[in-house]
């Protein structure tokens, strides 16, 4: 029998993390697609997982809103506090679902459905508070969440899902379903009100809640592609195969699914206590004080207790990841995650911090007031590992591998000696990438996509001295070329000089291209023009000319 | 200081790491004559000189087909212009300063990455070089080597170049006619030369269909010339 457990959804977080109304058509989108609609988006048919094009078309006034996750995990700090005012042991899966155990909570509040009462109304009143809107404003143009409490999980996160297609009057699911199966939703549906913000699955029904679903929701795309093809089509179909079967047929991930098919927990419950030595902890002295800090030594720590769980050949599913500051203020958060690798934990550290240490978090007890000085990472719920098959080359596979490369080659020159580059807005060749430490999240320093008047047409030249070698570029009659403030060129340059280099001659030649930067600061105005200057020896060159001297930048070579 | 010595044992007596041989890179279509194999053959080492346009054409197919590149040693890479031949920035690892652990660095590179664009130091020892090919064969990476590279197996040297757009005063640089020269061992043994755009009016590698036509360079218009002061930060 799985955990009864209460789901908290509150769908479309994203957006409400980013401050828009759900009057508002908005998307947030990843790669092109849309990962998450407001509800007016999706009364205009907006969905997730839809391409931008076909999405815009739809709604033409789409507002769209940038992926952030640090700007959700942020802004989900106070909706965790809230919660954890109602019941104790609260896991956050991502920022806008959390999960905790109801059976004791439920019976202290008197019955699932007081609970399920009381949890929205706490969360709505903190998503208020992180939305800047009143209780007073119109309860339509409120965030809400949603409520499913069901056996396991799995089960409970649909049964919330649920709540949400009732609400939007699009069970899309369903629709998909032959008739006969669509009947048992909208059975367990019914015996709630439609109003209430909260589905509610007996105990002991899970199984029978999930049956009618379609096998994609067991979110494995390749083994649901496989089962339709095979004439499996519905979650109680795969159910009703015998266990052994199926694990011996198509693997242990998809013996894991037909736990969670049959209603049970994905992981079988084992009575084994994690040993203590699974438990890292780092102290940090001196005390950090940015999240940057922290995260470096994280980086580290979460290495070592990955290391710790592989040893004993565990996996962890659940992770308490505990901060402490020199003052002796705690912060501890239960994350919950299929695969708990180094790099998830290292982000859920990042995330959980953010929200803290910038004083997002409205926690009761306010933003902390010293340095951490520890951080400790304890395996909360941990399983023998029966192995995730990942693909054998795929692309997690492949980031994994040159993650550990990259970190090896940090470990021999430091952090900073690894770097990626992104691009970004800017005048010269050079500005218009930034380079950021391997690690750190890939985010450009200006923005790219603003005119940057004076910026020099492509192609780009594929050498960008470091530093800019002094030059001489003169015209007929051997005078230096000088640009005037009113960008007249004193002569038609005809022979350059690079370095020390002898003179070469100017077959062709353009500009100035002028940029003149932050003119009303007097320490750091630029005032430069650039040519492109191509000679006899079938080189072409950038050539700066920065008051009376020239410089050359880069090499189109 | 040997670190290669110390971290780098001698690949050869080493029992290969996979089975199956690794598949081609695939490369832009342009250059795909200059290569013997028409494709970056894994376990191959490929010494550029003269261009480092040409050494970043050469990443940039195996890199929009999701490859991982690494550049060691190369400060003054333009990476926007690696943006422009087509490389994947989110997924080139740049290694700027490896100072004297250049050789570890490229060896711990080519166990994981695909290709590694590479600048060998000035102060190099010619065993550091062997052991570094012995690695490559081995972990079936590819190695482009922006100069010279003792026992490379295919080497492109860039012999004449010219650039197009640029005009007395007007215009802007839009293409260039490079010739290359390519020489190697085994399957690239005869010498043979080629002639392509490099970059393109379009942007990348682009093959000179007809060596006798005159070039198809956009007409330079005084247009071109820029006006707009910049007022802005």
């Amino acid at each position: 029998m799985a955990v009864r457990t209460l789901v908290v959804s509150c769908s479309d977080w994203p957006l409400t993390a980013a401050g828009v109304s759900p009057g508002v058509p908005a998307a947030v989108l990843v790669a092109q697609r849309v990962v998450a609609a407001s509800p007016a988006a999706r009364a205009l048919g907006v969905t997730p997982g839809m391409r931008r094009r076909v999405a815009q078309g739809r709604c033409a006034e789409l507002l769209l809103v940038a992926d952030d996750p640090d700007r959700d995990a942020a802004a989900y700090e106070p909706v965790v506090a809230a919660l954890e005012q109602v019941a104790p042991g609260v896991e956050v899966v991502r920022p806008g679902l959390c999960a905790l155990a109801s059976r004791g909570p439920s019976r202290y509040a008197g019955g699932d459905e007081r609970l399920a009462a009381q949890v929205v109304a706490a969360v709505d009143a903190a998503l208020a508070q992180v939305t800047g809107s009143g209780p007073g404003g119109g309860s339509a143009q409120r965030w809400a969440c949603r409520v499913g409490i069901a056996d396991g999980p799995f089960a409970a996160e649909l049964a919330a899902t649920l709540v949400v297609q009732l609400a939007d009057g699009i069970p899309a699911k369903c629709e998909e379903l032959p008739a006969s199966s669509r009947v048992v939703i909208f059975t367990v549906a019914q015996q709630q009100q439609r109003q209430k913000p909260w589905v509610v699955v007996p105990a002991g029904r899970s199984r029978r809640f999930l049956a009618p679903y379609a096998v994609d929701v067991l979110r494995r795309p390749a083994l649901a592609d496989l089962l339709h093809r095979l004439g499996i089509h519905t979650v109680g179909d795969l159910a009703a195969l015998p266990a052994a079967s199926v694990g011996s047929r198509f693997g242990p991930d998809a013996a894991l699914a037909h736990r969670l098919a049959r209603g049970l927990d994905e992981r079988p419950v084992t009575a084994r206590v994690a040993p203590p030595e699974l438990t890292a902890q780092l102290e940090l002295d001196p005390p950090a004080a940015s999240v940057e800090q922290v995260l470096f030594a994280a980086k580290g720590l979460a290495d070592r207790f990955a290391e710790g769980l592989a040893r004993h050949r565990l996996t962890c599913q659940r992770i308490s990841i505990e901060a402490e500051t020199e003052h002796g203020e705690r912060l501890a958060r239960l994350w919950r995650h299929d695969a708990l690798t180094a790099a998830a934990v290292v982000d859920r550290v990042r995330w959980q911090l953010d929200g803290w240490l910038s004083g997002t978090a409205r926690s009761p007890d306010g933003p902390p007031t010293g340095g951490l000085a520890l951080i400790r990472l304890v395996p909360n719920q941990v399983s023998a590992d029966t192995g995730r098959q990942l693909g054998l080359w795929g692309p997690e596979e492949a980031l994994d591998r040159v993650a550990r490369a990259l970190a090896r080659v940090q470990g021999v020159l430091g952090p900073d000696a690894v770097t990626t580059a992104v691009p970004c807005g800017g005048r010269d060749p050079g500005e218009r990438v930034a380079q950021v430490r391997w690690g750190d999240p890939r985010r450009a320093p200006r923005p790219a996509d603003r005119p940057w008047p004076g910026r020099l047409p492509a192609p780009s030249p594929a050498t960008v001295l470091t530093e800019p070698r002094p030059a001489r570029l003169v015209g007929d009659d051997g005078t230096t070329v000088e640009v005037s403030d009113r960008c007249e060129v004193s002569a038609a340059p005809a022979r350059l000089s690079v370095g020390s280099g002898g003179w070469l001659d100017v077959v062709g030649w353009a500009g100035p291209w002028p940029a003149a930067e932050r003119w009303w600061d007097p320490h750091t105005a630029a005032d430069r023009h650039r040519f492109q200057v191509a000679t006899a020896d079938g080189e072409a060159w950038l050539v700066t000319v920065r008051g009376g001297a020239s410089y050359v930048e880069a090499v189109y070579d | 200081m040997a670190p290669v010595a110390t971290s780098l044992p001698d690949a050869s007596h080493l029992a290969p790491l996979r089975d199956g041989r690794r598949e081609p890179l695939p490369v832009v279509p342009a250059i795909a004559p200059l290569l013997p194999s028409g494709a970056l053959r894994p376990g191959t080492v490929i010494s550029v000189t003269g261009s480092t346009s040409l050494a970043l054409t050469l990443l940039a197919g195996a890199s929009q087909a999701g490859a991982w590149c690494a550049a060691v040693g190369l400060p003054g890479l333009g990476l926007v212009a690696a943006g422009e031949h087509g490389i994947a920035l989110d997924r080139l690892v740049l290694v700027d300063a490896p100072g004297d652990a250049w050789a570890t660095v490229v060896a711990t590179l080519v166990e994981a990455l695909d290709v590694v664009l590479v600048r060998p130091a000035q102060r190099r020892s010619e065993s550091d070089v062997r052991r570094l090919s012995a690695r490559v064969r081995e972990r079936e990476s590819v190695v482009v080597a922006i100069g010279e590279w003792s026992g490379s197996d295919v080497r492109l040297a860039q012999t004449r170049c010219r650039w197009e757009g640029l005009g007395p005063g007007h215009g802007h640089l839009r293409a260039r006619r490079v010739e290359v020269q390519v020489t190697g061992r085994g399957a690239a043994a005869r010498p043979r030369t080629a002639v392509l755009w490099l970059p393109g009016p379009g942007g990348g590698a682009e093959p000179i269909v007809a060596p006798a036509v005159s070039p198809v360079v956009a007409p330079v218009v005084a247009a071109d010339r820029p006006a707009v002061v910049a007022r802005t930060a």
